[in-house]
């Protein structure tokens, strides 16, 4: 089905389901329209065996073991450079480093928050309200929600079981829909109005009504595509095939989407080239490189922010981990970003510049960060941008 | 007297008119020797205190009153966690029941050195993929058992304070050796101390091989320290994050920690024999505390000086910790999250917390606090079932106490609502609160699986590796429906109700209705 009798496909679908609130957002999105995905790895990765500062002798002294061996043309499992100073995991060879050559992906470096409760939850959480970490006012509210609020023709989805933080306590119902399993839709027409209407008049009204749709129309679409593509194949294995499937869907349908991705709390054992770590870094840059693929050329118009709540302890720990850190390093990937680079403030990767002789400290926030890009993106206002993220200064690092 | 059967205002359909008879020469007729109707309050009030009403909790509600009844789950030297015959029968088929645990870590290891052995190709391939296979396996069936009791324990409320520090303690089943000790955690760990002092539930669980392995402490040891379960004791079991630790506290935690992890399956007799240490060894089954591995050195924990002597600085630190005014907080009000509202109010939070403080924390004492308040009384209605809640209510409810001959399709279910038992990644468990819970695709997901329950498709009367026969499906419609559900129906399910075509569908729609998925 292509993209005109799929829409075609959708209005039908709500003209023969009427008592269904058929919401704008399943209307595809004008193409050309920028569009914008944000990538959480939750569990605070491992930014110094990503992004390695081969340069810094105080590397190899503080990791032992999981240190990276520096840029050598003759060895595979050696830092692939990208400038004098740092370098990339060369799990990421065939995946993300072609990105970086085309330059379509730059690193941000010192990133992070304010946030220095160094908990998993908090600074989660923190992150995904965008509100500044002893400032918070509203507790449900996510700068993801907020952002779409203020653009009201831009779609915006979940790809997630849950409706994360992020996107919480918007002016709108926002859907979510997992695409690692099965999306075909179990009720017919009848039976959706039915089991949406005993939920009319209550809170749970848009999410009863939204969530049967989406069922009902774009997994439909998707579920042709899909069986087109991987052969009959529905399940997804690998977070390639999920992105494909978001791929899809963000090319013909929203612009504002959220995925994320566990498994980074790595204190035992996490490996270099090879181990937990580069297993998980594999995965990512193969879903990364899919989607890109798959948007075509709509890769154009996308921005793809890649997060993670803190950075990690430069040192290993003596269990060949790493513990709980702050800053972490930012990965911003499109078809048009002025990628190839590292970007934003630095300082020399060694003993005295670690904060509280500990890891990274930040000198980017993530939130003036963002703000910058969604600022250029979406040509939104100054006062756009404080509802977005109050009290941020929107920093614009000529990423876009 | 035989009950009188009301159908639904709009009926008249011939599959009502079977089900009637089938409902008046049913079983459920017993119930009607005591005719004496609960009230609104009663039925909302045993909706929170377990997973969903059952026949079996109705009458044993109306043979005590509420105060009896109360006592009767609250105490501690009744620990009823009977289930009917079948049930248990199913669970001593299992290999991760019917195994000593020593025993299960021991084939593991063998298993391993088996595969280490042997040449790289084909067959080593195979092998572990098979023993991946039966990693799994084991797994599943820990979480098959935690479901089995949830739905058929007959102290629900027990039941439910069981669920809820498993996931308040929560461990991650696909991590290190976690699949193989996780059943072992809720039985052994978790159940005993469910309504007990919450400082013998933190040891409990500091003493599980689950925890020790799921937050590396198994790992922490003297100049290799490693902080990852030192500071969630604190943060997520509990302090709670920002109630005054520091992270200089962590690091003392993690020192007075070091050593305390899981013993080696070999026995090491020259170690334990040795002058020094001998006497310094601390066994209590998996559970060892090595004194060569832990920092004798002095630490200072909130404030307050410990010395230096083995393990009785981790009783000692668990004392001064959970004494702290903060734990007490935290505690009663993630209780009351979870049991009364996502946002319970504060004076109900106090007096429990004061409860918890008078009692040093005596679990069943803040839980008679909180179900005995009038905050509880005017909450009803208004917490949404989390998937947990959904799926063990809705076979409650749809079985009403008959057994299920496979629990897998439980699984499958949980998996997709995206709250598995033992399958949260992160040690801060599922969240509390409805809005984690009501997002549109959870909602639809919420429904297929109603459908999945109410039209009987599914294996849950099918016994594993036997082929399913016709399409059984519950029966909605009892007594115990008519008695507790059909008179406080909104017009709106009422309404959908009255649309079904079929038993199946009506089923799938109750289960769906807001009636039922709030409580």
């Amino acid at each position: 089905m292509n993209r005109r009798e799929f829409l075609l496909a959708a209005a039908t679908a709500a003209v023969a389901a009427p008592a269904l609130s058929f919401s704008g957002k399943l209307f595809a999105a004008p193409a050309g329209a920028p569009r914008f995905l944000l990538v959480f790895l939750r569990g605070g990765y491992d930014c110094n065996n990503l992004l390695i500062p081969h340069s810094s002798d105080f590397y190899y002294e503080s990791r032992p073991t999981l240190s990276i061996a520096k840029p050598d043309p003759y060895n595979q499992n050696s830092v692939i450079g990208l400038d004098s100073e740092w370098g990339l995991n060369p799990a990421l060879r065939d995946s993300l480093y072609p990105l970086w050559q085309k330059r379509q992906l730059a690193f941000v470096p010192f990133a992070g928050t304010d946030d220095m409760s160094r908990s998993h939850f908090e600074t989660q959480d923190n992150i995904e309200s965008g509100e500044p970490s002893n400032q918070r006012s509203d507790f449900r509210s996510g700068f993801m929600a907020r952002l779409s609020g203020q653009m009201a023709k831009v779609p915006s989805i979940a790809f997630t079981d849950a409706l994360p933080l992020s996107f919480q306590g918007g002016n709108h119902d926002i859907p979510n829909i997992s695409l690692r399993g099965n999306t075909k839709p179990v009720f017919d027409d009848r039976q959706a109005s039915i089991l949406a209407g005993m939920y009319q008049n209550t809170s749970l009204a848009a999410a009863a009504s939204d969530g049967l749709e989406l069922r009902q129309t774009v997994s439909k679409e998707l579920q042709d595509e899909m069986m087109n593509a991987n052969r009959g194949a529905a399940n997804s294995k690998n977070f390639a095939d999920e992105t494909h499937r978001i791929a899809t869907m963000m090319r013909d349908q929203y612009r504002l989407g959220f995925v994320d991705i566990g498994g980074w709390d790595t204190h035992v054992n996490q490996g270099s080239t090879t181990g937990q770590l580069a297993n998980n870094l594999t995965n990512l840059g193969k879903g990364l490189a899919a989607y890109a693929d798959a948007l075509g050329d709509e890769w154009d118009n996308t921005v793809v922010v890649v997060i993670s709540e803190f950075g990690r302890t430069f040192r290993e720990n003596g269990n060949k981990g790493t513990d709980h850190g702050h800053g972490t390093v930012h990965w911003v990937l499109g078809g048009k970003v002025n990628g190839g680079r590292i970007a934003g403030p630095q300082v020399a990767v060694n003993a005295q510049n670690l904060l509280q002789n500990r890891d990274y400290p930040v000198l980017t926030n993530y939130r003036d960060l963002l703000g910058g890009l969604f600022g250029k993106t979406w040509g939104l206002s100054g006062s756009q941008l404080q509802n977005v993220f109050p009290g941020a200064r929107p920093k614009d690092l000529q990423l876009v | 007297m035989r009950p009188t059967l009301k159908v639904p205002s709009r009926g008249g359909r011939p599959w009502l008119a079977l089900l009637g008879l089938l409902l008046v020469l049913g079983p459920a007729g017993a119930m009607a020797r005591d005719p004496r109707p609960l009230s609104e309050d009663d039925i909302a009030w045993l909706r929170r205190d377990g997973f969903e009403l059952d026949s079996a909790t109705v009458t044993r509600y109306r043979e005590l009153g509420r105060s009896r009844f109360l006592d009767e789950q609250l105490d501690q030297h009744d620990s009823d966690d009977r289930l009917p015959a079948p049930v248990t029968a199913l669970i001593n088929t299992y290999e991760v029941a019917n195994t000593p645990l020593e025993q299960l870590l021991t084939n593991l290891r063998d298993e391993q050195e088996k595969i280490k052995n042997m040449p790289d190709g084909d067959d080593k391939t195979a092998v572990k993929k098979a023993q991946q296979q039966h990693a799994n396996d084991l797994g599943q069936q820990a979480q098959q058992i935690e479901l089995l009791h949830a739905i058929y324990g007959g102290n629900q409320l027990k039941e439910q304070m069981v669920w809820f520090w498993l996931n308040h303690f929560s461990v991650y089943a696909a991590k290190g050796r976690v699949r193989w000790v996780a059943n072992d955690y809720v039985q052994n760990s978790i159940r005993p101390h469910a309504l007990g002092k919450f400082r013998d539930l933190v040891m409990a669980t500091l003493e599980s091989p689950a925890m020790m392995e799921f937050l590396d402490n198994a790992q922490n040891a003297k100049d290799h320290v490693n902080e990852n379960y030192a500071r969630e004791l604190m943060e997520l079991h509990t302090l709670g994050v920002g109630s005054g630790y520091t992270q200089q506290d962590v690091q003392q935690l993690a020192l007075i920690l070091t050593g305390s992890g899981v013993a080696p399956l070999r026995d090491r007799p020259a170690l334990r024999e040795h002058p020094r240490y001998a006497a310094m060894f601390v066994h209590n089954g998996l559970f060892e505390f090595n004194p060569r591995r832990h920092d004798y050195s002095d630490k200072m924990l909130l404030g307050q000086k410990i010395k230096g002597s083995g393990f009785d600085e981790v009783t000692e630190a668990v004392n001064l910790i959970t004494r702290q005014p903060a734990c007490a907080q935290f505690i009663s009000k993630k209780l009351a999250e979870y049991f009364v509202a996502d946002e319970p109010p504060p004076e109900l939070v106090a007096r429990m917390a004061k409860t918890f403080q008078r009692t040093d924390g005596d679990i069943a004492a803040v839980m008679r606090t909180m179900l005995e308040s009038k905050e509880l009384a005017t909450s009803y209605g208004k917490k949404f079932k989390d998937p947990m809640q959904f799926v063990v209510s809705s076979v409650r409810m749809a079985y009403d106490g008959k057994p299920i001959a496979n629990a897998k399709p439980l699984l499958n279910w949980l998996n997709q609502l995206g709250e598995p038992v033992f399958g949260r990644l992160t040690p801060d468990g599922w969240p509390l609160e409805g809005s984690g819970w009501s997002s549109s695709g959870q909602m639809a997901k919420r429904f297929e699986i109603a459908g999945a329950i109410g039209t009987g498709n599914n294996r849950l009367l099918t016994p594993e590796g036997t082929v399913k026969v016709g399409g059984d499906f519950p029966m909605l419609t009892t007594r115990l429906y008519y008695d507790t559900f059909d008179p406080r129906l909104s017009p709106q399910t009422r309404d959908a109700l009255a649309k079904a075509t079929s038993q199946q569908e009506w089923n799938t729609f109750l289960l769906s209705s807001p009636d039922f998925n709030y409580r």
